[in-house]
């Protein structure tokens, strides 16, 4: 017995997957190779997760999926670890707020209603992503923007042209312009999303208007990659994308609505890019 | 099977609703022609090559079209020009279509024929068209019969299984499909590329890249039969292939889909209008052509109402659903269509959480069985509700297939746990086939062996649903198919008689339009 006198706490400083017991390793897998079921492709998938840093290597299943393809579950424990102390992601900036209580802040602060304009752009026609955001229905109980009093949302639905829905925004004026991308093969959201911010900063528009991406593929990182000022990905819910407008708006004015921090100064934009 | 007692009298006020919805609109159709009828009317005489445009192919039909629109003259019928032109000439539809898009023959500058040596020119040709769809046709039922088709449009042999493929390269989809066949697969779909229903146009030739699928092309069609021809006779098991007959150019995907022998299309009267925003026109009169080729070549439509469910909350709105499935049998069977080709479809999207859900399901997929008994139901999976969580997420398509074999629906679109991912790995549709045939073998007669309790949660459900589509039909009537659309009729989707891509394309006939194939077809 090695003596511990009750649970073994996790190490962050090395930080494991756990499976049953603190600090084991254990992860599953799920991969097909292009080969036969056989002793060799079962020695071949071992090797594999070998090479990948598993050590014991417990191949719970090899299933032919069809001919000259072997599906396999495989269990594996690695001696890789992490340093979780040490981890800096890029978030959104933005604390999370309800519905009443972001009309509240326009009303009082802004005194005019935000102008968004959300589209899904390119050649995709997936609207799922952007109803979910803007219409008034909402997504999970959570009401979309057009619901809000003081946003005047406005969706424009699939397949807008990058440049259609700039001139769009110029002349709704645009606070705020959300973008879903859900088709992502061979990359085209983010080319699209690209062309998109490149137009908008020769038009002056970054300034101007507040980018948002969005999409089940999308991250905050990713969107910052691509020239925008924010990315939510799956799960967001509208009043996540309120919060974040409203703050980054006022952000912009140079107003903070955390009151025990100073003013933090205005954004610069296109330091990214 | 057990079954719901819905009045049937409802029933019936459903279709004489459906009926008197769909009537104005037919008018509609008799009065016009589309650019889409009139390149799908050259297609099927076979002009069917492509010249080359800024590096890319562009069709013949396209080529020629084109130019006879910008000259004001289609409302005659391409025919009127075309089969004049081939008297002229002597040459063969090909011939004259190659060197017409090559602009080498002006079809409007020939000297003309009599007018019915001209429309006994055109009805030899469509005769000759048609005589080619019912070979193919019957080409396609000796390969069926050749190897075996347990495919019952009741749904008495089980739900078939039905899964996609999308990989944007139609080699690899090839690939793909053989092994999802292997692993016992019963239909194969392929996806098509995002948005290719907005081309005014069916690209040519073999396709090897895509976005979100492959493009549909008459040679992409022939390459995946071939394949899949191959596959039945290995498996001694016929397997169908699915692609996607909506959009701008539906009456020539119909066209090429019987002429390279498939066996389900995906065909609505309104997908177009509600989910790509084409012109209402343009789709209800293009919808019709398509359906006349597809009832002569017997195959098994798919309608869209599962779309519905993705923008609508699928707890609320079952009645749209119902209401739509009515208008597509309606429109279905004015295009010469039987019961047994009408792929009503229907989805099961509601949000996973809400109490009783599967009763709710339960009732909507059976009210469906049972209120079009002879259709060969569509079943789609749930997507509306999926994330990443792939384990959750096969549970639910394993929920889907128990209500699918429970309530006899025929063709069951088999739900991946990758869904909302990425488009399905090999592994991915083995996993999915695997749940299925597990579920599908389980419960095989479960349906027969139980029965519904009399004004329990399930019929309660069941006569909401049909209460609330009569409303629906009835509001629809009084403001006509087009002003109710507008209205956010279906799909919470507002749309208008003008808006929308392709208005342009539709042309009013003149007198003496010349189209044999309304006739024939």
């Amino acid at each position: 017995m090695s003596g511990e006198t009750g649970p073994r706490k996790v190490n962050l400083k090395k930080l494991r997957p756990y499976g049953d017991i603190m600090d084991d390793g254990t992860v599953q897998l799920c991969f097909t190779l292009p080969v036969e079921p056989s002793p060799e492709a079962r020695e071949a998938a071992v090797q594999f997760c070998q090479k990948m840093g598993f050590d014991p290597v417990k191949v719970a299943t090899m299933e032919k999926a069809a001919e000259g393809f072997s599906t396999f579950v495989i269990y594996g424990n690695t001696k890789f670890s992490v340093d979780f102390t040490a981890i800096k992601v890029l978030k959104v900036d933005a604390q999370k707020r309800a519905r009443e209580e972001i009309d509240e802040i326009i009303r009082t602060r802004i005194g005019r209603k935000l102008v968004v304009l959300g589209a899904c752009t390119g050649f995709d026609a997936h609207t799922v992503g952007i109803d979910a955001i803007m219409n008034m229905k909402g997504f999970a109980g959570d009401y979309g923007l057009e619901r809000y009093q003081w946003l005047d949302a406005r969706n424009l639905g699939a397949q807008v042209l990058n440049e259609d829905l700039l001139k769009r925004a110029v002349e709704a004026k645009a606070d705020a312009i959300l973008v879903s991308k859900v088709v992502t093969q061979h990359n085209i959201h983010q080319r699209d999303l690209k062309d998109l911010m490149a137009r908008a900063k020769k038009q002056g528009l970054l300034e101007k208007m507040i980018f948002v991406a969005g999409g089940p593929r999308v991250t905050h990182p990713l969107a910052l990659e691509c020239g925008f000022d924010a990315g939510f990905g799956v799960g967001t819910k509208p009043s996540d994308v309120a919060s974040y407008i409203v703050e980054e708006f006022l952000r912009r004015q140079g107003v903070s609505l955390d009151e025990a921090k100073p003013k933090a100064p205005a954004r610069k934009k296109g330091k990214k890019s | 099977m057990a079954h719901l007692s819905l009045d049937p009298k409802k029933i019936e006020t459903c279709r004489k609703l459906a009926s008197s919805i769909a009537r104005p609109i037919e008018g509609l159709i008799q009065a016009h022609t589309t650019i889409a009828i009139e390149r799908a009317t050259l297609r099927l005489l076979g002009v069917n090559g492509a010249v080359t445009r800024n590096g890319q192919y562009y069709p013949e039909v396209n080529a020629i079209i084109d130019t006879l629109h910008k000259a004001g003259v289609l409302g005659q019928g391409v025919l009127h020009w075309f089969a004049n032109g081939m008297i002229q000439k002597k040459m063969s539809a090909a011939e004259l279509g190659s060197a017409v898009a090559r602009g080498k023959v002006d079809l409007l500058k020939l000297p003309r024929a009599p007018e019915a040596t001209v429309r006994a020119k055109a009805r030899e040709l469509c005769e000759q068209a048609r005589d080619l769809l019912v070979e193919r046709r019957e080409q396609r039922d000796g390969i069926r019969r050749e190897t075996r088709d347990t495919f019952d449009p009741e749904g008495k042999n089980g739900p078939l299984l039905y899964v996609i493929v999308a990989t944007g390269n139609i080699f690899d989809d090839v690939i793909q499909a053989r092994a999802a066949a292997q692993a016992g697969a019963d239909a194969i779909a392929v996806i098509r590329s995002t948005a290719q229903s907005l081309l005014d146009f069916v690209p040519h030739g073999a396709t090897t890249e895509g976005f979100g699928g492959t493009y549909a092309t008459q040679e992409n069609f022939r390459i995946m039969r071939e394949a899949l021809d191959e596959e039945s006779r290995k498996l001694g098991r016929y397997i169908r292939l699915t692609n996607y007959c909506s959009g701008l150019c539906m009456p020539e995907i119909a066209a090429l889909g019987a002429l390279e022998r498939l066996d389900f299309l995906l065909n609505d009267a309104m997908y177009g209008i509600l989910f790509r925003d084409i012109n209402m026109k343009r789709t209800l009169i293009d919808q019709h052509f398509s359906r006349l080729i597809i009832a002569l070549s017997r195959i098994v439509i798919h309608t869209g109402e599962d779309n519905y469910l993705t923008t609508a909350d699928a707890v609320e709105n079952g009645h749209q659903v119902l209401a739509s499935q009515f208008i597509n049998e309606r429109f279905a069977s004015h295009a010469h269509m039987t019961e047994n080709l009408m792929g009503l479809g229907h989805a099961q999207e509601m949000n996973p959480e809400h109490p009783n859900v599967f009763l709710l399901e339960i009732a909507r997929a059976q009210m469906t069985r049972d209120i079009f008994p002879k259709a060969p139901i569509k079943f789609m999976p749930p997507t509306r509700h999926k994330c990443g969580d792939i384990f959750y997420s096969h549970l639910m398509d394993a929920m889907f297939n128990f209500v699918g074999v429970l309530t006899g629906q025929t063709i069951q679109l088999l739900g991946m746990a990758t869904e909302a991912m990425h488009t399905p790995l090999l592994q991915d549709r083995w996993m999915s086939i695997k749940n299925a045939k597990y579920i599908f073998g389980g419960a095989k007669d479960l349906g027969a062996d139980i029965s519904f309790r009399p004004n329990g949660i399930i019929e309660k459900w069941a006569e909401k649903v049909l209460d609330e589509t009569v409303a629906h039909l009835e509001m629809i009537h009084g403001k006509g198919l087009m002003k109710a659309i507008e209205e956010r009729a279906f799909a919470e989707v507002s749309r208008t008689e003008t808006g929308g891509k392709g208005h342009d394309g539709v042309i009013v006939r003149a007198q003496g339009y010349l189209n044999p194939f309304f006739e024939l077809l």
